[in-house]
């Protein structure tokens, strides 16, 4: 895939906004100013991708992982952004769990209910089996992904 | 703080991460030795941008000229990336300007000073042989 020049660059909008959120209220920031931040900021992205590959690949390793960015962010000196981005981190672990027990509980909710249709007088019964079994099969699922 | 640098979207709902990653993921991957990026590794890198776009707006409007300004404008942040030993990695690509007649007149002084090294350089030769 061939890359255009402004596919380098990260969109205007959300780059004005973040400065404009760091900045004191009724700041003017000159247009070369915001430009000069953008352009800025896409070789902060390649510098620190680069530093964190070597990281990477002295791990040997060729996926880029978060710990190599946050090596890369020491190495950069620009230690303060560790702890956010700590925090950052854990609060998309966090989010990701949720996502993924909340698929898991739409798919619990639908075999229970097909379940439950099929089997109408012995229902408590069945239904006990059911959740001892879904919530093994929930178990095993989570330790292959940890692995 | 926190607050500021999380989007957000049409929902409204709360972002962890105001940039792109596509347009991220993108501008890591032109770097030629990456081979391939975990996700964790991209909203991180997406977020350390923001703290970073953050970082040099204010480190340049708190070091620029004068306390009453109201604006931020290109030479603030020029001088921080020639200042600031954090920020020099920035220096090319955020130059000091000069006026054009100025940097002739310097390209002008240059090459005098070439031609003088060249000509000692010689004479040094000649004595020597």
């Amino acid at each position: 895939m061939a890359e255009r020049p402004e596919d380098l660059n990260l969109p205007n909008a959300v780059i004005t906004r973040i400065i404009k959120e760091a900045l004191p209220d009724g700041v003017n920031i000159s247009k070369e100013a915001r430009s000069a931040i953008s352009r800025a900021a896409s070789v902060f992205v390649l510098y620190a991708t680069s530093c964190a590959n070597n990281f990477a690949m002295k791990g040997k390793r060729k996926t880029l992982n978060a710990s190599d960015v946050l090596s890369a962010m020491e190495e950069m000196e620009f230690q303060r952004f560790i702890t956010p981005l700590k925090e950052a981190l854990e609060a998309y672990r966090r989010e990701q769990k949720g996502k993924k027990e909340a698929s898991e509980q739409k798919k619990k909710d639908k075999d229970k209910k097909t379940d439950s249709e099929e089997q109408d007088k012995s229902r408590d019964e069945d239904n006990d089996e059911d959740e001892e079994r879904l919530e093994e099969e929930e178990q095993n699922e989570e330790e292959e992904v940890d692995n | 703080m926190a607050d500021g640098v999380a989007g957000r979207d049409k929902c409204g709902e709360q972002r962890l991460v105001s940039l792109p990653l596509s347009r991220i993921r993108v501008i890591m991957k032109s770097s030629p030795e990456v081979s391939s990026i975990n996700q964790e590794a991209l909203v991180l890198t997406a977020k350390a941008t923001e703290l970073f776009v953050q970082y040099l707006a204010t480190y340049s409007y708190r070091h620029g000229s004068g306390k009453e300004k109201k604006a931020l404008t290109y030479s603030d942040l020029s001088n921080t990336a020639e200042e600031s030993e954090t920020f020099q990695f920035l220096a090319d690509i955020l130059p000091k300007k000069i006026l054009a007649s100025k940097y002739l007149k310097m390209l002008k002084e240059k090459r005098e000073d070439d031609e003088e090294e060249e000509k000692d350089e010689s004479d040094a030769d000649e004595a020597e042989s």
